[in-house]
């Protein structure tokens, strides 16, 4: 069962590659116990692991994939582990440890550029898993995927990508109890990984209906 | 009311660890309970598992002084192979390997914090599930409850040792004010550069909060107070 949990990552494809936000929040219950934790990391060269769900089984699957890149720098042939080939090993692992009925508590995203294709991927507790333009966790999947149903395009350009994420991540953050405003938002294109520095964002409170909830109907909420 | 003498040991607790320019400072309360009864008013929660790297323990007294034996017994291992003093960052790593291989077992949450001579004072916080989190200070049992509002508002970055000092024992004793399971007398220790030192803070000699009064010998001294009288019913 999960004792310290992340909550929502959400991912889009975008021109040059692809475009990952999740917050730093990790929350024991229903406090929100730790608030700088990087639930995104890149993967060898290629890949961006965002996860959600019980942060000591991800810094477990951390370390698996640290001894699978390991392996395969050792064999020092030129070749090195895409976006793909790492989502089907935790798909695998994943599906395994479910069998067993001992799952790895996390719901993963996995993001990649390589040789110029792009690759979004997700994997969840029980090992579902497929891939998609656009893709979330946990409560991204109720907020998050209607709006980027409606607004993701092909060929969005940088900005406009960090755009549409950091409003996914401002609904999440009203309406999630578990959202904690610092968020980092990662990319990956052809040239590598970058997370950024950990940010927070702008929330709007001025509706007249805030201010005055119960005019013309008092002892209303 | 029935003490249930079966019942595990459990150290309600409140435990911390600060990190200041220089290392560490841990602080814990001293009160272990089974079930509703005091078991030890006066139990050290702050284990020793190397000369530079001390553990705070809280939870099932059983499950963390056994994690806390078995990390202890292999740093010891480990340093003799390694020849010299190793480092908190491996200790807290054998910690959490404990702590998340045998997760649907154990009911044990740790701080572990020391210093070493490659990254200096430096504190990991492992809680239930067997996460490992390093940060600047961390808080963890019962009694933590009631500090975040605490440490959000009276933690700074760089405090000297003296000062990270008495923010530890203000916390604990905040605590045990407000919590049942933690009480008796706040223990801390320093690590840094020079070593380890020991203190102890006595029940008595803690601050006073809101609604409690000074301790009297007894009602007979009290001079102005002529005992008490009559109810009018």
């Amino acid at each position: 069962y999960p004792y310290v949990t992340g909550t929502s990552v959400v991912g889009v494809k975008y021109k040059d590659g692809i475009l990952m936000a999740s917050d730093m929040g990790a929350s024991y219950g229903s406090t929100l116990r730790y608030k700088s934790v990087e639930r995104m990391k890149p993967i060898g060269k290629h890949s961006l692991l965002g996860a959600s769900g019980e942060i000591s089984d991800f810094q477990e699957i951390l370390r698996y994939l640290d001894e699978l890149i390991l392996y395969d720098n050792m064999w020092d042939d030129g070749n090195s582990l895409g976006p793909k080939e790492v989502h089907s090993y935790l798909t695998r692992v994943m599906y395994n440890r479910r069998n067993k009925f001992n799952p790895l508590w996390n719901s993963l995203v996995l993001g990649g550029v390589k040789n110029g294709k792009k690759y979004l991927g997700t994997v969840s507790m029980i090992g579902v898993h497929f891939e998609d333009n656009h893709v979330a966790t946990g409560f991204g999947n109720h907020l998050a995927r209607p709006i980027l149903r409606e607004e993701w395009r092909e060929d969005l350009s940088y900005e406009d990508g960090v755009k549409l994420l950091e409003k996914c991540m401002r609904v999440l953050l009203y309406r999630d109890r578990s959202a904690v405003n610092k968020i980092q938002i990662a990319k990956i294109t052809e040239e590598g990984v970058s997370i950024s520095k950990p940010y927070s964002l702008r929330t709007f409170w001025e509706f007249n209906a805030f201010r005055n909830p119960t005019v013309g109907a008092e002892g209303s909420w | 009311m029935e003490i249930d003498a079966d019942a595990p040991h459990s150290m309600g607790t409140t435990i911390i660890g600060v990190t200041y320019n220089g290392g560490v400072v841990l602080g814990a309360d001293s009160r272990t309970s089974t079930g509703v009864y005091v078991a030890n008013r006066a139990s050290d929660k702050i284990t020793q598992l190397t000369d530079n790297v001390y553990v705070c323990r809280s939870g099932s007294a059983a499950d963390s002084q056994i994690v806390s034996d078995y990390v202890r017994y292999f740093l010891h291992q480990h340093t003799i192979q390694l020849g010299q003093p190793a480092t908190v960052k491996v200790a807290a790593n054998l910690v959490r390997l404990l702590a998340y291989n045998n997760k649907n077992m154990l009911q044990t949450g740790l701080i572990v914090g020391g210093w070493d001579k490659y990254e200096g004072g430096k504190i990991y916080g492992i809680p239930l599930g067997g996460t490992i989190i390093e940060q600047p200070f961390a808080i963890g049992g019962s009694g933590s409850s009631y500090l975040y509002g605490f440490f959000d508002q009276a933690w700074k970055e760089g405090m000297t040792k003296d000062e990270a000092e008495q923010l530890v024992v203000k916390a604990v004793s905040l605590a045990i004010a407000r919590d049942g399971a933690s009480g008796g007398v706040v223990r801390t220790v320093i690590i840094n550069s020079e070593g380890v030192t020991r203190n102890f803070y006595p029940g008595d000699k803690l601050p006073l909060w809101y609604e409690e009064l000074e301790p009297q010998f007894s009602l007979l001294d009290i001079p102005s107070s002529p005992g008490p009288e009559p109810m009018n019913i």
